[in-house]
């Protein structure tokens, strides 16, 4: 199409060469054309969507109006703000350990002599199954009684609790499981970030006496702190939109204690038949994630575009 | 820097975190040595992590009989080299876009991709899904892959790649009369490989790895993705406490990918880096 435009563009050089910046810009626009289709259909018009319906109560038959009512519902539903606040809970219960852990891991495993390298690899294996798989495993680990979980603490002398069945704490079990899932996943970052410290920031904190301890605070710690805010970024994402684990486990129960928001969302529109509550639920989702983006966004523009 | 002083100081550290690599290899031990034990063994022998018996593959056959992992195999196969055939063409069409050619809106379409890191299209999946539907798409396979054929993560990269070619190449390309599609497929593709593998094992891993909205999309059993697949059939054992055959219908599930880390270690790490834009 850019080359019809350049061939039908009449003679004269001043044409031709405003022709072809022309075809140029075609050439861009058409370019991105194929992902923006896609975007337009499976990004943009589904947003505009949920958010017209959350503003749209009632079924087609008795007639819709617009206002807040599919809000109020939600926030009225015991069961959505179980979601939300589990869903606090959760991600704070997920993501400080495990980037604790993922930073330990990565400090520790730096040097990639051969074991770290094998130690490294066990620990990023957890990344690459699917959640469903890794609920399936845990499924039995947890199991009472005779689940490996409680087969090995009470060699111990220690008794289990209900892992999954007890609602004071089936989240913190997903938690576990969560946990075990990512941490292999941040340590990537951590171990790429802490390449990137000069030696001689080291060397200089080592005429300087400081200790060990002293090091990670003030050398080791300001250099990953683009690394870790950026973690922070997709670690919140993660527990965000990925559910898949509940579905096995718990499918939100026992009364709720695990019911995540995506999986609410899920509920309401599979399950209930709500496709208010289900839209209005995804806008607060939605909200979230735009505000995470906000924080974010020069960092992730910064990543994007970096190494120009 | 006194390397030994450090080496020494890190010691129990080294120890605690050996002591948690292992607590981490734990869940996948278990598979492997359930999978492989011999009939049903209820109560607390299933939980031992000690392979004392002769291996068998008894959990293996049973749990290919009572599922059509086939089926699920091919679908999700069909699934990841779908979107990933799809995606390559529209990353590096829009990729060079946004390295090589000046047009207007050039800033606001790169917001507008940005989003898309954001909005993950799983979390529009009731919106979604009513599209999937209207396009007639319900219940098919090319259903769950049309929200990924774009793929901002894919664009973003593929930019960086093409940005790193030297200009002189193109210009050299362009005065022996190539056509731009030319330019991309003989001059800009090849030098970007790399780039088009890391995307490749991060798009099949997310892809092979995903239950939510093909668990949406597809009813009927024999479209059933893998991963759709094992949660029906880990659910429906559950009861029959037929252990060592959810250990083996796991082990089916996780294998692929699994041998292909084990084979191509480096490689899936760098792409899993890269995929930190995501």
């Amino acid at each position: 199409m850019a080359e019809l435009v350049v061939q039908m563009a009449g003679a004269g050089v001043k044409r031709v060469r405003l022709s072809r910046r022309h075809a140029r810009n075609l050439l861009g626009l058409a370019s991105l054309g194929p992902s923006l289709v896609f975007l337009a259909a499976f990004t943009y018009w589904p947003t505009a969507q949920v958010i017209w319906q959350s503003l749209h109560a009632g079924s087609r038959r008795t007639g819709l109006s617009f206002g807040l009512e599919n809000f109020q519902a939600i926030a009225a539903d015991p069961a959505f703000r179980r979601a939300l606040s589990n869903n606090m809970v959760y991600a704070a219960g997920t993501i400080a350990p495990s980037l604790v852990l993922a930073l330990a891991f990565a400090l520790t495993l730096v040097h990639s002599t051969r074991f770290n390298t094998l130690l490294r690899s066990v620990l990023f294996l957890p990344v690459l199954i699917p959640l469903v798989a890794a609920a399936s495993l845990f499924l039995f680990i947890f199991l009472p009684g005779v689940g490996l979980l409680d087969y090995y603490l009470a060699k111990l002398g220690v008794q289990g609790a209900n892992w999954l069945g007890d609602p004071d704490v089936a989240l913190y079990s997903i938690i576990g499981l969560t946990i075990w899932k990512n941490a292999g996943y941040y340590m990537l970052f951590f171990l790429a970030g802490l390449q990137a410290i000069p030696p001689e920031a080291y060397e200089v904190a080592l005429l300087d006496g400081a200790n060990l301890w002293q090091r990670l605070r003030f050398v080791t710690l300001p250099y990953l702190r683009p690394t870790l805010a950026f973690v922070l970024v997709i670690g919140l994402l993660g527990v965000i939109t990925q559910v898949d684990h509940i579905f096995i486990l718990t499918k939100g129960g026992p009364s709720d204690s695990t019911n995540l928001l995506l999986f609410y969302i899920y509920q309401q529109a599979v399950e209930r038949y709500d496709p208010g509550k289900a839209a209005a639920a995804t806008v607060v989702m939605l909200a979230l994630l735009l505000a995470l983006t906000a924080l974010s966004l020069r960092r992730l523009e910064h990543n994007v575009e970096g190494r120009e | 820097m006194t390397a030994k002083g450090v080496r020494a100081a890190l010691r129990p550290s080294r120890l605690l975190i050996g002591a948690l690599a292992l607590a981490w290899a734990v869940p996948f031990l278990w598979m492997l040595v359930a999978a492989f034990r011999p009939e049903r063994v209820g109560g607390a022998g299933m939980a031992s992590l000690v392979p004392a018996y002769v291996p068998t593959l008894a959990n293996f056959a049973e749990a290919w009989d009572s599922a059509d992992f086939v089926v699920y195999y091919l679908n999700t196969i069909i699934i990841c080299a779908g979107i990933l055939a799809v995606q390559l063409v529209t990353i590096s069409l829009a990729g060079y876009a946004f390295a090589r050619l000046r047009f207007p809106g050039r800033t606001v379409f790169f917001y507008l991709f940005l989003v898309q890191l954001m909005l993950a299209p799983i979390v529009l999946l009731v919106p979604n899904l009513r599209t999937v539907a209207q396009l007639g798409l319900y219940d098919t396979l090319p259903g769950v892959m049309a929200p990924y054929f774009a793929s901002a993560f894919g664009t973003f990269l593929m930019r960086q790649a093409f940005q790193t070619v030297p200009r002189e190449l193109e210009d050299a390309a362009l005065t022996d009369g190539a056509r731009w599609w030319e330019l991309i497929v003989h001059v800009y593709l090849p030098l970007t490989r790399p780039a088009m593998i890391a995307f490749a094992i991060v798009s099949v891993t997310a892809h092979w790895n995903e239950f939510l909205w093909p668990l949406m999309v597809i009813n009927s059993p024999d479209r059933r993705p893998l991963t759709v697949g094992l949660a029906m059939f880990t659910l429906g054992a559950e009861g029959a406490q037929a252990w060592g055959v959810t250990a083996a219908g796991t082990l089916l599930v996780v294998a692929p990918l699994l041998i292909g880390f084990l084979m191509f270690q480096r490689r899936f790490v760098n792409s899993f880096m890269a995929s930190g834009l995501k």
